[in-house]
């Protein structure tokens, strides 16, 4: 058991530091960081259903015998990309939270949401659009 | 195999070293560059799984372009994370216990690792990908078919979600959201030393050169527009972190890097209308040449291949832009 499945929890440790990560650190820059981490390790986890023992990078060629899948390759080569232009877009959000807010720890913007646009010196209209940000980005970190 | 799982198995032990690493570290540029280095280990891990292609991606995703972001957005907002309170921590750790504890159970169904027959290596489709894509694409690299031909639609959703990130960053940070406030220009440049400008100066043409390299041998070797766009990109990262924006945008105007991030994406879905109006199904380049159907599927291939470049190029360079011209505005 513990010889042929060590590698899928491995992956499943990573997936979990990320997740632990995403919910309980407050900063939104941590939180991107472990998203990344457990994107890591789904990409591992996916990539690792298609090796075969003995087999060979999917370039065909005459003196080799045995390849691993290509198709999760595939889906995971895209998957990297899409997620550092993904990554790109929170980090933005968090930049524009910043502007606002003056801060990224999400403790400090639900307690500047709730004791309202006084307690900020942005102007009243800045703080009301980028809290739906604000809000856009906490549900992007935790699915 | 014994040398695979010795060597696996270390690979493993230092990435979840790093990863817990970087849960505990509370100074996020130290958090980044090891992010930086649990990307580069999993490039590692990626080739010793056989896919070669992904650790390419992941080399140069991984370790240029988003630790380049991260840096861009830790210098944007705040470089220190707050104690974590004691409050937040049990949730987390709830929740995580629950989700190990649940994923552990439902790995007990999954097949050996590395078994000659599991499903993976049974489904019929295997057979298709691996051996009829000889005779219908002729081409040795199978990922290159398969992601290009075999599944060109999907790719073409991956290119939309690329190109609508694009968008979205540049309508957060780009020329139309400016703060107020004027910015205040960064005068330091890396250019003032010279070992880094000449070096600069000199691996420039090599990395652009290299990433050519990479889209147009994709059919033979590791390789496609995915990596060659990233690449690419990280060549222009790189003058721009080095000679300052000003001067990497007279490279590269703004209005020709927008202009590309939609010239890909319409010259992959251009292609698509052209083989309908041929008479085939969307993206089914046979009907390219239809007396010889294979070097349809290889100028469909290559077209598609510099599309993708070409976008994923022009978004990563427009988002790296983004990021840099905005100064701190508070």
């Amino acid at each position: 058991m513990i010889a042929t499945h060590y590698v899928y929890w491995a992956f499943f440790a990573l997936m979990l530091i990320g997740l632990y990560v995403v919910i309980s650190h407050g900063n939104l820059l941590k939180k991107l960081i472990g998203l990344s981490l457990f994107q890591v390790g789904v990409f591992l986890f996916y990539i690792s259903l298609g090796k075969r023992y003995g087999g060979s990078a999917s370039i065909i060629s005459e003196d080799v015998r045995a390849y691993s899948h290509p198709l999760p390759q595939v889906l995971i080569l895209t998957a990297i990309v899409v997620g550092v232009a993904t990554l790109a877009v929170g980090l933005a959000l968090a930049v524009r939270i910043f502007e606002a807010y003056g801060t990224v720890e999400e403790d400090e913007i639900t307690d500047d949401d709730s004791t309202g646009p006084d307690g900020a010196d942005s102007d009243s209209t800045g703080a009301k659009g980028t809290g739906s940000l604000h809000k856009t980005d906490r549900h992007g970190s935790g699915s | 195999m014994t040398t695979f799982v010795l060597i696996h198995s270390v690979l493993l032990a230092i990435l979840i070293a790093t990863a817990v690493a970087i849960t505990r570290m509370r100074a996020l540029y130290g958090a980044t560059m090891l992010a930086a280095l649990f990307s580069l280990v999993t490039a590692c891990l990626f080739v010793l799984l056989d896919a070669v292609d992904v650790a390419f991606t992941e080399a140069a995703v991984g370790v240029g372009i988003s630790t380049v972001l991260l840096l861009g957005g830790l210098a944007l907002t705040r470089s220190r994370e707050a104690v974590t309170p004691r409050r937040r921590r049990l949730p987390g750790a709830v929740v995580v216990l629950l989700t190990g504890g649940v994923l552990a159970y439902a790995a007990l169904d999954l097949p050996e690792f590395g078994s000659a027959d599991s499903p993976v290596q049974r489904h019929p489709i295997t057979e298709t990908y691996l051996h009829e894509s000889q005779k219908d694409i002729g081409i040795p690299n199978t990922v290159t078919s398969v992601l290009a031909s075999y599944r060109g639609l999907d790719t073409l959703g991956e290119l939309v979600v690329v190109f609508t990130a694009g968008l979205a960053v540049l309508s957060l940070l780009g020329p139309l959201a400016r703060p107020e406030q004027v910015r205040p220009p960064a005068d330091f440049h890396l250019a003032d030393y010279r070992v880094i400008r000449v070096v600069t100066g000199t691996l420039m043409p090599l990395i652009l050169l290299f990433a050519l390299y990479v889209l147009f041998h994709g059919d033979y070797g590791p390789g496609g527009g995915f990596q060659a766009g990233v690449i690419f990109a990280s060549g222009f990262v790189l003058y721009g972190l080095v000679f300052g924006l000003d001067k990497a945008q007279q490279v590269v105007p703004r209005a020709a890097l927008w202009l590309l991030i939609s010239l890909g994406l319409l010259v992959y879905v251009g292609l698509g209308l052209t083989t309908m109006l041929l008479g085939g199904s969307f993206l089914d380049y046979d009907v390219l040449d239809p007396d010889h159907p294979a070097s349809g599927q290889h100028l469909g291939i290559l077209v598609v291949e510099t599309a993708i470049g070409v976008t994923v190029a022009s978004v990563m360079t427009a988002i790296f832009f983004s990021f840099a011209a905005r100064g701190v505005s508070r």
